[in-house]
């Protein structure tokens, strides 16, 4: 039940909450951005395909020695620790570099970033095409309700849910069944919101491949009388996939909803050089929101020029499951609970609203009229 | 010299080279580019994906890439080059003049 309003929030993308954010010009807003010299900006939005390929040539070659010591250990009790290890450098990685590849940013050279993205898209069971539009509309309306198709938890939280992710089983099976729709030409009510219908053909034939390579897997195990060829591909992307929930969970929750300032509805997170290279950099949470050209190697620098402008960032992983699992627990009974970021004394104030001149001049679409 | 039909947008040396700035003429907005090779352009200021200045962004090479969700246009032909840009750029004329001084002819 949310404060304001004295109902439960209707999440979904086709629900009364979209017009009402629509009404109250938070659909493709006008959002905050700290002020950063635009010199200092281009030498930050500068691409090169150095830092990616090496991240990448260690990735595959962590992925090919964990997965040799699996492999050899299978059958043993050591095949517990070996595939745990494979599974996160599966599916986190996989997550991160889904996500830098999608923006294009990663590499310089535009076709690495695509073969990467369909890589790594197939790796975390999300149709390449739907999800890059997806994320597109998380970009415009982060965190607004009604409109965002990737808020992890709504007010109050279905712990239920969030249990299951754990091992994928909510948003797996989702994606597939969606998948196997693509494959006879359907798209769903809710992806009709972000999927524009000139990428409905590109999205069916990707569905189509995914789908193959699921049933030549499934072929390979019935062959082989074993499950082992689905722990390497195909099964990481449920068993392996903690680590990357947990960073997803931390990047917006118990923050504020409806707001256009990224500051107030986005996390940034110190971590560990290991958790870095996982994320590819995207603990720099709120730097990536505002600024979405700066390439993930460069996100530390910009950290640096915006700090004097944003809250304090959270001090490691552990510091904000423990916010974040204390903010679902008190929504749990309070939905308009909400976590306070202080700024500090060099900081602009917060954006929580268009501006009534912000909402004159656009339409919906958040066009120019 | 003011060129019959043709508005004055800035001096030559004010843009960057490979870069790009804002341009607003009445209610319009428009991004005047310039290349490595010194040449000058001119599109639409707005991305055709959503309401985002343009000029916000980066120049690489022929491509502008919007600030907001990195789709990509050539703006010397106003193509469209990355999802989820997917419309065109409307382009417009540019001159230089033996002064240096940029103007666009924008109907
Ligand atoms: S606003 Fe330009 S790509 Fe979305």
């Amino acid at each position: 039940m949310s404060a304001a309003t004295g109902h439960k929030r209707d999440y979904s993308l086709t629900g009364p909450e979209r017009l009402r954010a629509m009404e109250k010009g938070l659909a493709s807003a006008q959002w905050y951005t700290s002020p950063i010299p635009r010199k200092r900006l281009k030498e930050l939005m500068q691409r090169r395909n150095g830092p990616a390929i090496r991240d990448t040539l260690i990735w595959f070659a962590l992925l090919i020695g964990t997965g040799v010591l699996a492999f050899y250990s299978w059958g043993t009790w050591w095949s517990i620790p070996a595939f745990f290890i494979y599974g996160i450098l599966y599916a986190s990685p996989g997550d991160s570099r889904w996500h830098e590849c999608g923006h294009g940013t990663a590499f310089k050279t535009p076709w690495m970033n695509e073969v990467i993205y369909q890589i790594a898209s197939f790796m975390v069971l999300r149709p390449a095409t739907p999800w890059r539009w997806s994320h597109t509309r998380h970009h415009t309306d982060t965190f607004i309700v009604g409109l965002d198709p990737e808020i992890a938890q709504p007010r109050p939280p279905v712990w239920r849910i969030i249990l299951m992710e754990f091992l994928h089983l909510y948003g797996g099976p989702k994606d597939i069944k969606r998948m196997i729709l693509h494959c006879f030409g359907i798209v769903d009510k809710e992806q009709r919101t972000y999927l524009p219908e000139s990428e409905f053909r590109k999205t069916f034939w990707e569905s189509r491949v995914y789908v193959l390579i699921f049933l030549s897997v499934i072929g390979l195990c019935l062959y082989a009388g074993s499950i082992l060829p689905a722990m390497f591909i195909v099964l990481p992307s449920f068993y392996g996939v903690s680590l990357m929930l947990t960073f997803g969970l931390v990047q917006h929750l118990g923050l504020h909803e409806d707001v256009l300032d990224h500051r107030l509805n986005t996390r940034t997170i110190y971590m560990n050089p290991v958790f870095r290279f996982l994320y590819w950099n995207m603990n720099y949470h709120i730097e990536h929101h505002m600024f979405p050209m700066v390439p993930y190697h460069a996100l530390p620098k910009l950290h640096e020029e915006l700090k004097p402008d944003f809250p304090k960032p959270n001090r490691s992983v552990w510091e904000t499951v423990k916010e974040v699992m204390i903010a679902l627990i008190r929504q749990g009974k309070d939905p308009s609970y909400t976590i306070q970021r202080v700024l500090p004394a060099t900081a602009q104030p917060y954006k929580y609203r268009p501006t009534s001149e912000e909402r004159e001049v656009t339409d919906t679409m958040g066009r120019a009229l | 010299m003011l060129l019959e039909g043709w508005i004055y947008v800035c001096e030559a040396d004010a843009i960057d080279e490979e870069d790009v700035i804002r341009f607003d003429s009445g209610s319009r907005s428009f991004a005047i580019y310039r290349s490595e090779d010194n040449d000058y352009y001119a599109t639409d200021g707005f991305c055709t994906h959503e309401k985002v200045h343009l000029a916000e962004g980066l120049v690489m090479g022929d491509i502008i890439e919007c600030p907001k969700h990195n789709g990509r246009f050539n703006y010397k032909t106003g193509q469209a080059k990355k999802t989820p840009a997917c419309e065109h750029l409307t382009t417009y004329p540019v001159q230089v003049t033996d002064d240096g001084k940029v103007y666009i002819q924008i109907d």
